[in-house]
């Protein structure tokens, strides 16, 4: 029966409150099935074709055949010319649009109609990457047609441009494994963006840095008291903050920080050239010779990764986010684990904000524009795994800093359609890949310890 | 070890679930709990288990009272408890499920696998568990993960072992082999609580038995002394029928007829394999099974909410396979859901309202787009009289209401109109003894009436009180088509367990 | 939104009951639930004024350099009261009141629709955009006559409002996306695209460098409500009536038609409406199709009422503020309105407190998420003022996350 979510046994025939409250609180009401119904059925005819499945290959199918008629029609009608990829200083190759168009158009035929036909079976995803990254390499080459290309370029700027969504899908990732939805992740960054550049204003990026991982993590806590101790939807909840946030930032930017333009103005923090590492051609360049951020960012999905399946902390964590009565009942306390780890997640989160101030030097109104609900959909695509993550961060990283270097290279597309492409990204790769994502069990659902 | 509650009150906004409840038990014997649905049995386990406090009274180990502010202390205390919904992360290892909490560590928190898989199979073997620790949980079968759930208890010292409702989801001849674990526990010296509102397994199992009834005591009794009648009246407080009173059946032509049914899952299991059977006008086919061998799928595909990949169910000849919902309720089929709360009433609504939720988009409760309202609460009105719904309007939310009562407004929802079938679905889960008789007279009423009936309920009890015929469910197939009365609960429970096999006539 | 533990709300226990009180006011306040309808949203906007003023005081620097404590006071009282006298004190005043409640009432219908559905809809703005789109090219395509040009625009909104607000349900029902993210995304989306609707020659004003459109014909504009009074600064005009009127829909569909039963019975528990016969996935479509219309209208108004042109950031907050307005109002269409007139009344003398006191307006904004928040979280209420009663609900709940 419903164990620690409200009373169980209230005498029959008595009207009860408690009763009425069950179906709200999210858990398997008393009478639904036990933990063990799909038990039975998981030792059935393992993967079958069910009808859900067959729509949904044919549906990928269709979706070669669109990407197909595009390179057809926009891009083997581009002006022809031939473009130039940078891959360092003095290395390059060239390609020709228009063949290459023509190669792709057959390419995704063929792999439409084999999907259509008969399914690519285990090969959906590995077969939906080629295509994808044939997709925009043809793409690319359309844009860029005539010019030169710095690929090298574009991949370091994709993983700078990566790095705050990294952060703040570790944040989310921190919060939803423990059973919080965190809707809240952009005002966590646009909170760390506006202290350090303040705080940092005031003394140095580095004591701003620390400032911005205490104010966010205050509000990650507020988020947590709200979700935990008043049982409020997290998702409203993370929503206020949000709103919270961005009102006050931009309420004290225009009374406080454009009055005294002393308490915007901090100094950057320039990139670190690794050693020796940086000199590896193409790989250098883009690895190492980043900021301190991405360094960070990367050790942290490391560390997190490895924390999350194989410590005590992670399995506690983990077991917090998909059966919290399960935790309790063994004296896991489940409501400090999930305060502990969204304080850390508030922390992770401001120093990601931070991210805007060491690379601008200032804040602006709403710094942050939105990557805060990006990085949510980071997780979501990333499957509240850190490396999956970085995974998809790195691809909106890349729609990023393609927009950027197609706005410098005046291609023709208009730069708003380049703006809103991150936008577009997460769009079509969350209904593309979201369905199969399994969040874990208990995400949003208050627990009650009494 | 010995555990004394003393004097337990615990009340619940409008509900008091424990009143001055009494309760001792001691290492080396096993303590039957039973009472009905809704007795305050679980509220007692769960404030002995520190997971509630008590508003009044205390609990006392060995003579010295204490308080289990969580579980941890309860654990502490050697108090070991076996939830009746498993409290197993689907995700994890049979492993890492036992150890969560109590785990073996090394370097910043690593977790020490090999060591937490050695001390898991050792005592798995020490108490004949035969449980692989390595073995994601999700993979296996409730049987199995009931172990689980018992080597969770073991693994951490306990003295006393509360059991609530173990046999729920077992199969007879799983119930055979967990009672064999019980006594194992006993002969080591573990004190268990065993908690029921099954009286014979109670009278089986049990060196004594207490009996709570409306959160009070009502009385303990010695299983050597006492026999069931008399324990069920002691329960429920009035004698009480246990066996449902009907006709001899009279079927007539099959109504409702399934024929080849196959179903696969969204994630490629199948979960329905080719099945098929008949259910004839004026007849009452029960389905047995344990839990999650497709009856539930069954009941889905029948009544529209899932499609099968292949074959046909029809419906005095016209074909309703990829009917709709809302069609197959056109087509005079009722569908009493399993989950009550979760797929059968709008707790939000007022009675009046979930009395038409199925019903609201023909005549004479709309003319299409509007809705009459004033029609639908006329109609209400009628229902609560006749079908004996207690609730003090018809604009209360069905929320308010007890679950017996939210149950019999889909009774009279369902079994109120002009119909050729009904398809039910553990009608009367969680439902106070008064409850079940008049739903059940209500079934067997619709069955007089030249209804056909389809009841599908885990308990085994259930099924054979009220089938004219016996089908058996086992791994998404019918193992076992079998008439009433020429059948009993064993050889039924050897097909429920997959130990036999039908051979098609 | 289930809403399971709560007493029954005004709306959903509605009947259709002549035997009732004679007396309307004593049967509409006999079924109003005083704790949650009255008392919890008075002590949250009480108390999101009394943090609006220790923001205010915190803010000012110079005065908290010069330990000028009651200046301070002075400027919270001043703000205050500038806020006050600006949407009350004045026939114009007024008119801007109604101005600012307009749009709010109609992007408030569109999230509180699809609250009653169980879905969440963040966007409010995309879909005013669009709405503003459509209404803006009738506006200044068209010149006249009014009586057919109006309507035209009005209606073209609602429609490009509702197309934008199919595409969320759509993925949301097809493709499993949820609908926070979808709408999100959505947001930005329009809002670059309307940047660059606006560069091109179609929409673009020649004459000008930004990005803005051409003007509405004087005949395809919302007559003005003080028309009558001759007194061209009040600007109030004929959407307020629009917006009553889309609540009075609103009202009619949830309570009276079967559609209305329908997302009411999905809102509350999805799983029984499928179960009774009700096709989810449609009535998610729908829902999100109804939202897009009322921020359609919203838009629609805002460009051919308000501002008689059409700029990227004419919807500015207010998809955002209509979530406020829906969560104060608890997605009923008396408390929606009177929500969405407590927030414009808030925007328009928030403007006058910026103009005669300095302190931003962003403090509405700050005012209004601390509003959902306290909103969101009775049980805060309660603790916070020792409110004793035990009849309050444990906020809005939505479905969860995933698909």
């Amino acid at each position: 029966m419903g164990l620690v979510s409200a009373p169980v046994d209230e005498p029959s025939d008595t009207p009860s409150s408690a009763d009425a409250e069950r179906p709200q609180r999210g858990g398997p009401p008393p009478t639904s099935v036990g933990p063990g119904e799909e038990a039975y059925l998981g030792t059935l005819g393992f993967l079958e074709e069910s009808p859900e499945n067959k729509r949904r290959a044919r549906n990928i199918g269709i979706a070669y055949l669109v990407a197909a008629v595009v390179c057809l029609v926009v891009f083997a009608r581009g002006d022809g010319g031939v473009s130039t990829f940078g891959i360092s200083d003095d290395s390059s190759f060239s390609v020709a649009g228009i063949p290459l168009a023509w190669f792709t158009a057959v390419t995704l035929a063929a792999l439409g109609g084999a999907q259509i036909m008969r399914g690519t079976g285990k090969w959906t995803a590995a077969a939906a990457s080629v295509a994808a990254i044939l997709f925009v390499f043809t793409f690319m080459a359309w844009a860029a047609a005539g010019q030169s290309f710095s690929l090298t370029g574009t991949l370091q700027d994709a993983l700078k441009a990566a790095t705050p969504l990294v952060l703040g899908a570790l944040a989310g990732i921190m919060c939803e494994r423990s059973g919080i939805i965190n809707i809240a992740i952009e005002g966590l960054l646009l909170s760390g963006a506006f202290t350090s550049a303040l705080v940092g204003s005031l003394t140095n990026i580095w004591i701003g840095i620390v400032a911005a991982m205490i104010a966010s993590c205050l509000l990650a806590l507020l988020l947590a008291w709200l979700a935990i101790r008043f049982s409020v939807d997290q998702v409203i909840a993370g929503f206020a903050i949000n709103f919270f946030v961005l009102g006050l930032t931009s309420f004290l930017d225009s009374r406080v920080l454009t009055r005294n333009p002393d308490y915007n103005s901090v100094k950057t923090i320039g990139d670190i050239e690794v050693p020796i590492l940086s000199d590896i051609p193409f790989i250098g360049p883009i690895l190492f010779e980043q900021s301190f951020y991405v360094y960070t960012a990367l050790a942290l999905v490391g560390i997190i990764g490895w924390a999350l399946f194989r410590t005590k902390w992670g399995l506690r964590t983990r077991a917090v986010g998909e059966h919290p009565q399960a935790a309790g009942t063994l004296g896991v306390n489940v409501i400090r684990r999930r305060y502990y780890n969204l304080a850390m997640a508030g922390a992770i989160a401001g120093f990601g904000g931070s991210w805007w101030t060491a690379d601008v030097g200032r804040f602006n109104e709403n710094i942050t524009n939105g990557r805060g609900f990006i990085a949510l959909a980071v997780v979501i695509v990333g499957r509240w795994n850190p490396f999956g993550a970085l995974l998809a961060a790195l691809l909106f990283g890349f729609a990023d800093a393609l927009a950027l270097k197609f706005s410098f290279l005046g291609t023709g597309i208009p730069s708003e359609f380049l703006e809103m492409a991150p936008f577009l990204v997460t769009l079509v790769v969350v209904a593309s890949f979201g369905r199969g994502a399994r969040p874990p069990k208990a995400l949003g659902q208050p627990y009650e310890q009494q | 070890m010995e555990l004394e509650l003393r004097g337990i009150t615990k009340r619940f906004p409008g509900v008091v679930a424990n009143d001055d409840v009494n309760l001792t038990v001691r290492t080396g014997e096993v303590l039957a709990l039973v009472g009905e649905n809704g007795a305050g049995k679980s509220t007692l386990m769960n404030i002995m288990y520190g997971l509630y406090h008590a508003d009044e009274g205390e609990i006392v180990v060995d003579g010295t009272p204490q308080t289990f502010a969580s579980p941890g202390d309860a654990i502490a205390a050697g108090i070991g408890m076996v939830h009746q919904h498993f409290m197993l992360v689907p995700v994890f290892t049979v492993a890492e499920n036992v150890v969560l909490g109590v785990e073996p560590t090394g370097f910043l928190g690593r977790i020490e696998r090999d060591e937490a898989h050695r001390q898991v199979a050792e005592i798995s073997a020490q108490y004949g568990l035969d449980l692989d620790p390595e073995a994601l949980v999700e993979t296996l079968p409730v049987g199995i993960q009931q172990r689980i759930e018992i080597l969770k208890v073991l693994f951490r010292n306990a003295e006393i072992v509360v059991f609530d409702e173990p046999t729920a989801v077992l199969t007879p001849q799983e119930i055979e082999e967990f009672f064999n674990i019980v006594d194992a526990l006993k002969a080591a010296g573990k004190g268990i609580v065993f908690i029921t509102h099954k009286l014979k397994e109670a009278l089986r199992i049990a060196d004594r038995i207490s009996v709570l009834r409306r959160g009070k005591t009502v009385g303990s009794a010695d299983p050597k002394e006492i026999n069931e009648v008399q324990l069920a009246e002691m329960m429920v407080g009035r004698p009480v029928q246990l066996v449902v009173e009907k006709e001899h059946a009279e079927p007539g032509p099959a109504t409702l007829s399934v024929d080849d049914l196959h179903v696969v899952t969204p994630e490629g299991r199948s979960v329905l394999d080719h099945i098929s059977f008949d259910v004839r006008a004026g007849e009452i086919v029960g389905v047995a099974g344990v839990q999650g061998n497709g009856q539930t799928e069954l009941v889905e595909a029948l009544t529209g909410l899932r499609d099968p990949v292949s074959g046909t169910v029809t419906i005095d000849g016209s074909d309703i396979t990829t009917a709709t919902p809302r069609e197959v309720h056109d087509a005079r089929i009722a569908h009493i859901p399993e989950d009550r709360q979760r797929s059968g009433l709008v707790g939000a609504f007022s009675v009046a309202e979930n009395m038409v939720l199925t019903s609201y988009a023909s005549e004479p409760f709309s003319s299409g787009f509007l809705m009459n309202w004033s029609k639908a609460r006329e109609v209400a009105a009628e229902l609560v009289e006749q079908y004996d719904v207690r609730t003090p309007s018809i604009d209360t939310p069905a929320s308010n209401l007890s679950g017996g009562n939210q149950q019999k407004v889909i009774v009279a929802r369902e079994l109120s109109r002009e119909l050729r079938a009904v398809i039910a679905s553990q009608p009367t889960r969680g439902v106070d003894v008064g409850s079940i008789e008049y739903i059940h007279a209500q079934i067997v009423k619709a069955r007089d009436e030249g209804v056909a009936v389809l009841v599908v309920s885990t308990e085994l009890d259930e099924v054979m009180a009220l089938a004219d015929r016996v089908v058996v469910m086992y791994r998404g197939r019918i193992v076992a088509n079998l008439r009433r009365d020429e059948t009993d609960h064993s050889e039924v429970g050897l097909f429920m367990a997959g130990a036999k096999e039908q051979q098609p006539a | 939104m289930t809403e399971v533990a709560n007493p029954p709300t005004p709306e959903a226990s509605e009947p259709d009951d002549p035997t009732g009180p004679s007396n309307i006011f004593t049967r509409i306040w006999a079924r109003i639930d005083t704790t949650n309808a009255v008392v919890l949203p008075g002590l949250a906007i009480l108390s999101a004024l009394i943090i609006g003023a220790f923001v205010i005081a915190l803010s000012d620097i110079d005065k908290i350099q010069d330990g000028d404590w009651f200046g301070i006071l002075d400027t919270i009282v001043d703000a205050y009261w500038a806020l006050i006298e600006g949407a009350f004190f004045s026939l114009n005043g007024w008119s801007e009141t109604l101005i600012a409640t307009t749009p709010l009432l109609l992007a408030g219908l569109a999230v509180a629709v699809t609250f009653r559905a169980g879905l969440f809809n963040i966007g409010g703005t995309g879909q005013m955009l669009l709405g503003g789109v459509f209404a803006v090219y009738i506006g200044f395509t068209m010149t006249g006559p009014g009586p057919i040009q109006v309507p035209l625009a009005v209606c073209a909104g609602l429609f490009g409002g509702m197309l934008w607000g199919l595409i969320p349900g759509i993925l949301k029902a097809r493709a499993g996306v949820h609908e926070v993210i979808s709408t999100i995304m959505l947001n930005f989306i329009a809002s670059s695209f309307v940047l660059w609707l606006l560069k091109t020659d179609a929409f673009g004003r020649e004459d000008r460098a930004d990005p803005i459109s051409k003007l509405v014909a004087d005949e395809g504009r919302l007559p003005r409500v003080f028309g009558f009074l001759d007194r061209p600064e009040l600007r109030a005009h004929f959407g307020f009536f629009i917006a009553i009127g889309a609540c009075i829909f609103f009202w009619w569909l949830l309570e009276r038609t079967t559609l209305g039963f329908e997302i009411r019975s999905q809102g509350s528990n999805a799983d029984a409406a499928r179960y009774a016969g009700m096709k989810p996935a449609s009535l998610i479509i729908i829902s999100f199709a109804i939202a897009g219309s009322f921020a359609g209208l919203a838009g629609a108004t805002e460009v051919i009422g308000t501002q008689g042109r059409l700029t990227q950031t004419f919807a500015g907050n207010i998809g955002f503020d209509a979530i406020a307005v829906a969560l104060l109002g608890r997605s009923t269409p008396l408390g929606t309105a009177l929500a969405a007139f407590l927030f414009g009344a808030l925007q328009a003398g928030g403007q006058n407190m910026q103009v005669k006191t300095g302190v931003p307006i962003d403090l509405v904004l700050i005012m209004r998420a601390l509003i959902v928040l306290f909103i969101a979280a009775p049980q805060l209420m309660k603790l916070i003022w020792r409110v004793k009663t035990d009849d309050a609900s444990t906020g809005p709940k939505f479905a969860g996350w995933g698909s």
